[in-house]
């Protein structure tokens, strides 16, 4: 379904990834994970079209969509799930909702309400409140329900855990299994990275901007060294402070 | 007590106008971070649109009221797609030098093609009637202002609030780039900003014009920057202090004035801005704070 060919993105003279190529399957669930700094929130926001990359390409459905904007992207069925949620943080849940749900019809967007309510019972409590004051399991609900009220094919989820107390960690993992299920396509940037390898098909290690492994999870998980050598020792334990 | 009131609503009528432009500012630097120094042609430009209807046809202000705002919002539009556009994303600065030189554009053309001398046309009749109420007599013009702005205000809310429309604009103000991940169109909440600021800076423009009758190429500049003083004593880029600040402006102005001993009255400017430096002393944010997403 995506394809990353040899991309590469640059702030100013800084280049944070250099010629990364991955692809994800329809219906897959693949993770990315490296150390801080190593340029995972950079290649997602790259193919979700806020940064445009310096060379390489990005396919959607082997369609070149390299440089599109996000609100193209989003069109085109392509969701993310910011780092650190970037909510609206003076708009209500139902706001945020709504907005989130700009590319749909007024029938479609009455329905994905209806649906994000009952998958998140929470949001449906606190209808009115300003996102701003959510706690931080709400907030990060909030984040993943905007990202489904466009219905998107592929789901691009930056640290979605970050932050968040041991309980509500496992609630983010148990959502990701139910999208999956849902047939849902989706790419996951985690600290939380055994975890994470645990729950995808496949995964990527990025490092100082370029990929150094990939493979299934649970080969990534049993191959010696790997963790020490790249993503930094404790990367399976908790999540570090955020 | 008579005085007082008398006042306050003097104060709340100029405040209706400056919160109108301020609101318009707060819009644009919401979503585009332009303080907008070209936001003022949005009434030099309904200026001469008075007067030329004036020259053509007499005052007649059914005729006037609808032609400036109709050019006021299409002054706005025209600024972002011929100047702003062309910046967007750039340093806050080049922004803010793009909209001076907008500003010095529209001057040079009202200059050379019209004269750099101020043109009179004729102010409405009852503008300078008064109505007693209680044994207070009042300005019809005040309470005309203060009726239209309230309206104009209440509508935007409502826009603001009720609609797709507007909340798209609130979320593209707090955090655009969030607003485009959710599948905003860059272009389109940009554009809708620059109309709604120029649909409420051609109310401000009709009721400033009423009262000045005056056309001249920097006709815009004196309430540009009552707005820009009102917007940022409410905290810049928030709608609701932009609102309160134009409020607020109007009220310390009248009062300053009619408080300030006879040889001081012509101070009146002065004393506004010493107590701006005072509430920035107090409240460097404004009245309202302002989040602000980072960029990415
Ligand atoms: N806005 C920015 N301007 C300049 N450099 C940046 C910016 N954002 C990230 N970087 C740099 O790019 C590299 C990758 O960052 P990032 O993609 O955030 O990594 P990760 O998400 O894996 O922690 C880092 O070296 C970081 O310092
Ligand atoms: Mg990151």
């Amino acid at each position: 379904m995506l394809g990353v060919e040899r991309l590469t993105t640059r702030y100013g003279s800084i280049t944070a990834i250099r010629e990364v190529s991955l692809r994800v399957g329809a219906g897959e669930v693949v993770g990315l994970i490296g150390p801080n700094g190593a340029g995972k929130t950079t290649l997602l926001a790259t193919v979700a079209g806020l940064l445009d990359p310096a060379a390489g390409r990005v396919e959607l459905d082997g369609r070149e969509v390299t440089g599109a904007s996000p609100d193209r992207m989003l069109r085109r069925g392509v969701a993310l799930v910011p780092e650190r949620r970037r909510l609206f943080a003076d708009l209500t849940v139902q706001e945020n909702l709504l907005v989130a749900g700009i590319t749909a019809t007024g029938g479609e967007r009455r329905e994905r309400l209806g649906e994000v309510v009952e998958l998140f019972p929470v949001l449906g409590q606190k209808w009115g409140a300003q996102a701003g004051y959510l706690s931080g399991g709400e907030a990060q609900q909030l984040a993943i329900a905007r990202a489904l009220m466009s219905n998107p094919r592929l789901i691009l989820m930056d640290e979605p855990t970050l932050g968040l107390a041991p309980v509500l960690v496992d609630v983010v993992f148990e959502l990701i299994g139910r999208l999956r299920e849902q047939g849902r396509t989706l790419l996951v940037v985690e600290q939380n990275a055994r975890r994470l390898l645990r729950a995808a098909d496949r995964a990527y290690v990025l490092r100082t901007g370029s990929i150094v492994a990939e493979g299934a999870g649970d080969e990534l998980l049993a191959r010696p060294g790997l963790f020490e050598a790249y993503v930094g020792v404790g990367a399976g334990g908790e999540v570090p402070g955020a | 007590m008579t005085e007082f009131v008398q006042q306050f609503v003097d104060g709340l009528g100029r405040g209706g106008i400056y919160a109108l432009l301020a609101l318009g500012l707060a819009l644009i630097f919401g979503v585009m971070h332009l303080v907008n120094f070209a936001h003022g042609e949005t009434i030099t430009v309904p200026a001469y649109v008075a007067f030329g209807i004036s020259l053509a046809v007499g005052g007649n202000w059914w005729l006037i009221v609808p032609a400036v705002i109709v050019a006021a919002v299409l002054v706005s539009v025209a600024t972002e797609f011929v100047a702003f556009r062309w910046v967007r994303g750039s340093s806050d600065f080049t922004m803010l030098l793009t909209s001076f030189g907008v500003h010095f554009v529209v001057v040079a053309v009202f200059v050379m093609a019209v004269s750099p001398k101020a043109k009179n046309f004729e102010k409405p009749g009852w503008i300078f009637n008064t109505v007693r109420v209680g044994g207070v007599s009042f300005e019809i013009v005040d309470l005309v202002t203060i009726g239209v702005t309230l309206a104009t205000l209440v509508l935007t809310v409502s826009i603001l609030r009720k609609t797709l429309f507007g909340i798209a604009i609130r979320a593209a103000a707090e955090d655009f780039d969030a607003a485009r991940l959710m599948g905003v169109r860059s272009n389109r909440v940009i554009r809708s900003a620059f109309a709604l600021a120029g649909f409420l800076a051609g109310v401000a423009a009709v009721f400033w014009l009423m009262r000045t009758g005056e056309a001249e190429p920097g006709a815009g500049l004196v309430p540009l920057l009552k707005g820009v003083i009102a917007a940022i004593i409410g905290g810049l880029g928030s709608l609701t202090g932009a609102v309160l600040g134009g409020f607020a402006l109007g009220l310390a102005e009248v009062y300053l004035r009619a408080w300030l001993p006879g040889n001081l009255a012509g101070l009146t400017e002065g004393a506004v801005f010493l107590l701006i430096a005072l509430l920035f002393i107090v409240r460097p944010q404004g009245f309202v704070t302002v989040r602000r997403a980072e960029r990415v």
